[in-house]
């Protein structure tokens, strides 16, 4: 297809806008995570080198072993494992009726509801911070992963997307199915779900890689060591531990998400656009 | 008659979980939240009303004046970068007809690590002696910088690391409106003798006008909330040279228990960012009717 430069116009420029681009997209993307990768697995000592050795003079790969283990990192990775799969369920399982609910079934006062919900999209999350936090004080949800969950029910912007899907479904399907008599739950569970695959594919990314990002909620909700995520506690460990050590710690921390990206990555990329101005 | 009671039962059964979760974790905070900037509570006594008393006390911390202004910084700066810089590698890759795959998931590859982790890693990429970045800098001859530890280089840096980690995801919306351009126009253009950047002015740039605009909304409102690298990289150092107004709101309410203060705050960051979010809305609704 024709973009701004016409194409073939200069065959050696096009190859050198190429490689300078592949170039510069590598070194900023790619090198700083292969150098962490690398790094952790330099003695501590070596790593105060200045100017830094390329590659590890000693190679010292247990690092990873002993960051996981002098960290604990198993345990934070399962409290981070019960926040992100207990939100995703949670909000699911929330959220998709409502949707359904203003989609299709259209009740007195649904407008009102949604643009009810619509409006705390408006809301900067920041400014929710106190009174939000108060009212987790208030429920005795500090330090209990429901109080994330039901948090993450509230999100207008996954009702919307929902909603927005089911408006689109065929009349012809529902009726059908309502005339051999199926309830609304069954309608919901056995016709409209298997049809919304697609929709729920992206509202479960997006449920999931956010509770996973999420730092500043599990910084508040969580004062207890024991029951924090990943992220809460690698910041609470990184001033006093050695260097090889937490750049381990990073790296396993990091690796199942961008893991996760590369065997999924058509289906976020994909949700990205579908979703994604208004996300 | 008795149908329609029926139906809307059984909406209102399919809502109600919904509706509790917004009530309490949304609606309810909302009103509180206002209602907190004019009180004094901690945990100890029983919350006082005190008119203009939290805002007074905002007014007179030194600090205020300082947080907005680092928070504006943070903000412009990273419009320069994290506007610009992903607008301009889309038009690029848009043009490349190779790696197109690879360019895509190594741009958003930063997007999936959690903010603290980018955060972490750059911390120490940002290490005056050993760090990367000097190490890079120093090669190509040039001196190195303070980086973090430099009030002049320090907002700078988290700038840095926060275009580094969120510009993945304008980049991939940009190429997908980049890629609805009829190429006709740029035909046009050309047989009127328009050079390359005419083009991408006259052309990709109203043609893009839509999505610039929304993404540009979305950037300011998130720009100014940020919080997670200067509480993770420098806790406002050095010299409150990185203090931005949400690691103030958090210090009121976190360090000092003073929840009213935070809550009063809240609402002048709601006054501020309650205009540009409006504009969004104006700018979507307008397309979507």
């Amino acid at each position: 297809m024709r973009t701004l430069v016409a194409p073939g116009r200069s065959r050696t420029g096009y190859a050198i806008a190429l490689t300078i681009t592949t170039i510069v997209v590598t070194a900023v993307f790619v090198l700083p995570l292969v150098w962490v990768v690398v790094s952790a697995m330099k003695p501590a000592v070596e790593l105060a080198r200045v100017p830094p050795t390329v590659l590890p003079l000693t190679w010292q790969p247990e690092t990873y072993v002993e960051a996981w283990r002098l960290m604990d990192l198993g345990r934070y990775f399962l409290n981070t494992i019960v926040v992100a799969v207990g939100t995703w369920a949670v909000q699911l399982a929330v959220d998709v009726p409502a949707a359904y609910a203003l989609s299709r079934l259209k009740p007195v006062l649904g407008k009102g509801i949604l643009g009810m919900m619509l409006l705390t999209l408006m809301m900067p999350a920041a400014v929710l911070l106190v009174p939000t936090y108060l009212t987790i004080a208030d429920l005795g949800l500090l330090d209990n992963p429901v109080a994330l969950w039901l948090l993450g029910a509230a999100n207008a912007f996954t009702v919307f997307l929902l909603k927005r899907f089911f408006d689109q479904l065929p009349v012809e399907v529902l009726e059908a199915a309502k005339i051999d008599g199926a309830g609304q739950l069954t309608l919901l569970w056995r016709i409209v779900l298997p049809l919304s695959r697609p929709i729920l594919a992206v509202v479960s990314i997006f449920a999931v890689v956010a509770a996973w990002k999420d730092f500043i909620w599990p910084l508040l909700v969580f004062s207890d060591p024991a029951r924090q995520t990943l992220s809460v506690a690698l910041q609470r460990f990184a001033p006093d531990t050695p260097v090889n050590l937490m750049l381990a710690g990073l790296v396993l921390a990091g690796a199942p998400v961008v893991g996760l990206f590369l065997v999924f990555q058509r289906h976020v990329l994909a949700g990205l656009t579908a979703g994604g101005v208004k996300g | 008659m008795r149908r329609r009671v029926a139906e809307n039962l059984t909406a209102y059964g399919f809502l109600s979980a919904a509706l509790l979760c917004f009530a309490v974790f949304s609606w309810y905070p909302i009103a509180r939240g206002v209602v907190l900037g004019f009180q004094q509570v901690d945990f100890v006594a029983a919350p006082a009303w005190v008119g203009w008393e939290n805002f007074e006390r905002l007014f007179a911390d030194p600090l205020f004046a300082v947080a907005w202004r680092n928070t504006l910084l943070f903000t412009v700066l990273a419009l320069v970068f994290g506007f610009a810089v992903p607008f301009l590698l889309a038009v690029v890759l848009n043009e490349l007809r190779h790696f197109k795959a690879y360019f895509r998931l190594v741009v958003y590859l930063p997007v999936m690590l959690p903010p603290v982790v980018a955060a972490l890693v750059w911390k120490w990429l940002y290490d005056p002696g050993p760090g990367l970045l000097n190490t890079a800098l120093r090669g190509l001859g040039l001196p190195g910088l303070g980086w973090l530890d430099d009030t002049s280089t320090s907002m700078l840096s988290l700038v840095l690391v926060a275009t580094w980690a969120n510009l993945g995801t304008a980049t991939l919306v940009y190429l997908a409106a980049l890629q609805s351009i009829p190429g006709e126009l740029y035909e046009a253009a050309e047989l009127d003798g328009a050079g390359v950047l005419r083009r991408l002015w006259h052309v990709t740039v109203p043609q893009t006008r839509f999505v610039l605009l929304v993404l540009l909304l979305l950037q300011i409102v998130a720009t100014m909330q940020v919080f997670t690298e200067p509480y993770v990289m420098t806790g406002g150092g050095p010299q409150d040279s990185t203090v931005t107004v949400l690691l103030l709101l958090y210090r009121y309410a976190f360090y000092y228990n003073d929840f009213g203060t935070a809550s009063a705050l809240s609402l002048l960051l709601l006054l501020v960012l309650g205009a540009f979010t409006a504009l969004y809305l104006r700018v979507t609704r307008r397309v979507d009717a």
